[in-house]
Formats: structure tokens, C-alpha cells, sequence
């Protein structure tokens, strides 16, 4: 549905995008994470054919963004970052408006509007005007806006944020319904929010792709050893080399007086079992064992970093044992 | 509806629903019912001074009344018709709401011919109210109908040409403010232009420069003149200011 090739786009002296490529099935969700200014928007803003690229080709839904900008554009509901509303009117007069823009009329428009309004719980505010709507509703008038003409291809930015957490698992299950029908292309700062709603994960930073994966292969293909977090009630003073000693293990840190150690060990081992029978035979006073697995954020973290050089912070903070399951 | 349509409905509803209409056409609607009023008061007086020196008197209400009215609304309308123009495309960029017009299936030559055609609405529905006045006039006296109607349409032209001058200046800015002191700014310089030809003489830059500015295209057709010299003046004015508002619109997106 989308094909985007070695897309460049440069503001003056600076790059915003240094070829750009990548594709979107039908009915796939692809989310796009990135730092702010790493050209999320500016990619979007190129597939909704607001501005031309310098260099490369974008198609949507087999139509070329810069030859035939309109047939795109009738293809595609776009929700950008700030929700395109206008305080004057109503819900209802502001969403007709939109209709009407995308040449819907008579019954077809109301029944969509209809639809929207309570797909998107805006029935009690319909007749009021949005100047007076609060920010989470602004930002359900926005996705209704998207939503209206039922677009084959959907390019939403942000589109939780402002929401409160009922709203925003609502918003997450609408789109997880939109899949399968519509394309669907999110960027977001909430890494959860891309495990839970994605099929794909596009990571992108200072306007280059440096990732892009399902989100379970992501974080498996970073991980480069299997992390195990250990807490003991009574930790002896060689409790250190003797975990160290245990077959697999690669690295022993300790975090403070509290007990707490993390363990390196070699990758595809699970060490947890014997650790526990030293621990116990030990008499150290097992309170707590897990693994850590990577989550998106370390993943996210460690690829942005990189990219700036700073890979050694990376370990750093991919090791604190901080990592809950997202 | 066409997109078009679209567009004009949407801005006329944007247009009443804020009190810059109803502040702008209440100002404008007193000064001109001002004028007029003292115009005919002045008409009137200089009729009872004549009937006393020659016995009777026949006063011409088309010169003392309605060509008077005509010059001062030309000025009414320079300072006037850019706060109602003001809004229509800043706005839309202060509130982000220009990436969603441009993003929907619909060309920016409609997105600017809707927004012109909906002040330009706005400008006639005002316009037509101030036509009370000739028609109650109409009732207690006699006066050529002809030239008031040409001048009619010179207002009705000026304006048009006033609006798409605003329209451009509004492409230009996101600042409302900004927006209309340049449109009084550029409006202001075609004004003067006419002064500078007079300055140059019966030259042919005199006259190009003379030709450039709205004074003579205008003053024929309140003196009841219908030139398509002037006609044509008005109609290229317009359609270069149009063009260029969609330029301007067009390479907006490339920032």
C-alpha cells in the first residue's frame, strides 16, 4: 500500500531525511519511534503530500505523491500532530465540513458522521463548539476527522497523546480493529504503545531508518547476552566470585549494599536453576530471581545512542535492571 | 456541493460566528450613514443659501452627495477590508489547521478562490446595506440614478481588488496583525502611486504610474464612466493578486 524509496528531504544545509526506505503491507500497522526531530513528521508529512521530497520516490496505494498528489490524498486520513480543528464551529459542523471536502454528501455523510461520532464517544459534545472541547477531545474530533471518509490508508501522529489512560486503550483497540482492512502508519514516544498496537516497528533517528523489525525480533536481535537480576537477603563477601564461578556466567555487577546483583551470562542459557541451589545451599537468603528481557525501550535507547556514539551508555543503561515487561 | 462551495460555506460560518463581522460592519455602516447624513445636511444648507440669493435653486445631489460619499469610502474600505482578510489564511497556519486544507483532496486554486469569495461575499452584503441610503434619498428627491449605480460597481470593483490584495498579504504571514498593515501598507503605496504620476507629468512613465494605481479607474466610474480601460484594470489586478496568493500558498509547504 505504501512504498517509500531513498526518500532525502533537506531544509536548507540541514538533512531532515538521508534516504529513507520502507514499505507497508495492506492492512498492516506499522509504528514509527524516533526522538523528537528525527523526521517522523516530515516523512508523514511527504506521504500525505503536503511537501514534496528532494530526492526519491514515495507511492501510496499505487498512486506517485508528487505526480498525483490528489488521488493520494483521497486515499489517505491524516491525523497530524496538533488535531486540524476549528474553534468556531461544532463537532458536527466541523466533521460535515470535512465530509464535504472529501466529497461526501447527503446520507453517506451523515451515516459516517454518525459512525465517527460514536466510534469516538463524541455524542455528548456534538453540538458544542470545539474551542470549548478539551484537549482529549479535540483529539478524538481530530481522529474523527481521519476516520470520516474511511481511507484505505490511515497516517496518524501521535495520536494517544492528551488522551487519559481509559482513553487511550479505546483509541488502541480501535486501531488494532482497523488492521486487516486499512493500512495504518502511527510515530509515537510510547514505547508500549507500539508493542501493543504493531505488527512492525520502524525505528528512525537524526533521519535515517536505523532498525525496523517486529517488535519481539527487535529487542531479540539487540539483546547480546541474557540478563538474570538476583536479590539476596544475606549476601556473604565471595558471593561475588562464586556466582561468577557458576558455568555460563559472564559478568557479576553488584548495585549497592541492597543485595542486589545482575548477572551477564551467555547467550540462549538459563542459569536461574543452579543459581538458586548455590543460593540456598549458601544460605544467602533467596529473596527474588528473575530474567530480564529487553524491552523496546532499551532497544530504542541503545539504537538512538548509538547513533549519536555513545554506545557505551547504552550497555549502561540497557543493564540497569530496570526493564519491566512493556 | 462543489469544493468551492465548500469552502465558502465554511468561512461564512466562521465569519459570523466571530464579532470581528459585526464590529468591522457596524463601524463601517455608521461611518458611511455618517457621511451620507452630513453630505446631505451640507447639500441641503447650500440649497436654502442659494434660494435666498437667486430666488430658487436646483442643487445637483449626484455632485454634492453621492460623488462625495464615493471618495470617502475609498478610504473607509482601505483601512477596513484588510481587517476582515486579515484572518483567512494566518489563522489557519497559527492553528495548524493549514496542513489539514492542504492535505485534503481539493486544489489550492479552490482553496483560494473559496476564500476570496466568501469575504467578498461578507464585503457585499455590507456594501448592500448602505443602499438604503440612495433609495430613501430616492424618496424626497430627484437624482440621476445612472452614476450611482457606476459608482456602485467601482466600489464593488475597488473592494474586490482591496480583498484579493488582503488575501495575498494573509498568505503571507501567520501574524494577523502582520497580515492586515501589510495589506493597508500595499494598498496605501497603490494610492500614492497616483500622486507620483501626477509628479512625473504627461510622461509616458506618468501615465504608466498614474495607470498603475486605483484613483482614475475608480473616480470614471463614480463620475459615471464605464471604460473597459478601467474594467480591465480591475480585473487584472485581481486575478494577479489571486495568482500570486496561490504562489504564495503553494510555497508555504516547502518550509
Amino acid at each position: 500500500m505504501i512504498e517509500v524509496q531513498q526518500i532525502t528531504k533537506r531544509y536548507g544545509q540541514h538533512t531532515a531525511l538521508d534516504r529513507v526506505s520502507f514499505t507497508v503491507a495492506k492492512g498492516e500497522v506499522l509504528a514509527f519511534l524516533g526522538p523528537n526531530g528525527a523526521g517522523k513528521t516530515t516523512t508523514m508529512r511527504i506521504l500525505t503530500c503536503f511537501m514534496p521530497a528532494n530526492e526519491g520516490t514515495a507511492r501510496v496505494a499505487g498512486f506517485d505523491c508528487a505526480d498525483q498528489p490528489m488521488e493520494v490524498k483521497r486515499r489517505i486520513g491524516y491525523l497530524p500532530e496538533t488535531p486540524p480543528v476549528y474553534q468556531e464551529l461544532t463537532v458536527t459542523e466541523y466533521l460535515q465540513f470535512v465530509g464535504r471536502l472529501h466529497g461526501l454528501g447527503g446520507k453517506i455523510l451523515t451515516s459516517s458522521m454518525q459512525r465517527e461520532i460514536e466510534r469516538l464517544g463524541l455524542g455528548t459534545v456534538q453540538h458544542r463548539l470545539i474551542g470549548n472541547l478539551s484537549r482529549g477531545y479535540r483529539q478524538r474530533v481530530g481522529l474523527a476527522q481521519a476516520l470520516l471518509h474511511d481511507p484505505q490508508i490511515l497516517i496518524l501522529d501521535e495520536p494517544t497523546v492528551g488522551l487519559d489512560p481509559k482513553q487511550i486503550i479505546e483509541i488502541r483497540e480501535l486501531i488494532k480493529n482497523l488492521a486487516g482492512s486499512h493500512s495504518v502508519i502511527l510515530s509515537t514516544h510510547i514505547l508500549p504503545e507500539a508493542t501493543a498496537v504493531c505488527q512492525r516497528v520502524v525505528i528512525i533517528s537524526g533521519g535515517r531508518i536505523v532498525a525496523e523489525d517486529t517488535p519481539e525480533q527487535l529487542s531479540a536481535r539487540l539483546r547480546q547476552s541474557e540478563k538474570i537480576s538476583l536479590t539476596l537477603k544475606s549476601p556473604a563477601a565471595d558471593t561475588d566470585s562464586r556466582l561468577k564461578a557458576v558455568q555460563g556466567v559472564q559478568n557479576v555487577f553488584t548495585s549497592g549494599a541492597s543485595g542486589t546483583f545482575l548477572l551477564e551470562c551467555e547467550l540462549g542459557r538459563d542459569v536461574r536453576e543452579e543459581v538458586a541451589r548455590l543460593a540456598v545451599t549458601s544460605g544467602w537468603g533467596l529473596l527474588e530471581l528473575k530474567a530480564i528481557s529487553m524491552t523496546l525501550e532499551d532497544v530504542f535507547l541503545q539504537l538512538t545512542r548509538h547513533e549519536e556514539g555513545l554506545a557505551s551508555d547504552a550497555v549502561v543503561a540497557s543493564a540497569e535492571p530496570a526493564g519491566q515487561p512493556a | 456541493m462543489t469544493p468551492v462551495q465548500v469552502i465558502i460555506a465554511k468561512e461564512l460560518r466562521s465569519y459570523f460566528v466571530s464579532p470581528v463581522v459585526y464590529a468591522v460592519g457596524s463601524v463601517f455602516l455608521l461611518i458611511v450613514g455618517l457621511l451620507a447624513y452630513l453630505y446631505v445636511v451640507f447639500a441641503g444648507a447650500q440649497a436654502i443659501q442659494l434660494t435666498q440669493m437667486q430666488g430658487s435653486a436646483q442643487i445637483n445631489l449626484n455632485d454634492l452627495v453621492f460623488r462625495n460619499l464615493f471618495a470617502s469610502i475609498r478610504f473607509i474600505l482601505l483601512i477596513i477590508l484588510p481587517i476582515l482578510t486579515m484572518r483567512l489564511f494566518a489563522e489557519e497556519r497559527k492553528l495548524r489547521t493549514f496542513e489539514f486544507l492542504l492535505t485534503s483532496p481539493i486544489g489550492i486554486n479552490e482553496i483560494v478562490a473559496g476564500k476570496f469569495m466568501s469575504v467578498f461575499l461578507v464585503f457585499l452584503g455590507l456594501l448592500g446595506l448602505t443602499g438604503l441610503m440612495p433609495l430613501m434619498l430616492a424618496l424626497f428627491s430627484d437624482f440621476d440614478w445612472y452614476p450611482v449605480l457606476t459608482g456602485y460597481l467601482g466600489v464593488v470593483l475597488l473592494g474586490a481588488l482591496f480583498l484579493s490584495v488582503g488575501v495575498l498579504a494573509s498568505a503571507l504571514t501567520e501574524n494577523q496583525i502582520v497580515a492586515a498593515f501589510v495589506s493597508i501598507g500595499l494598498l496605501l503605496v497603490l494610492w500614492l502611486l497616483a500622486g507620483l504620476g501626477t509628479l512625473l507629468g504627461d510622461t509616458a512613465i506618468g501615465q504608466a504610474v498614474s495607470y498603475l494605481s486605483f484613483m482614475e479607474h475608480y473616480d470614471h466610474l463614480v463620475r459615471g464612466l464605464v471604460d473597459t480601460k478601467d474594467l480591465v484594470y480591475f480585473f487584472s489586478g485581481l486575478t494577479l493578486m489571486l495568482f500570486l496568493s496561490h504562489r504564495v500558498v503553494d510555497s508555504a509547504r516547502w518550509k
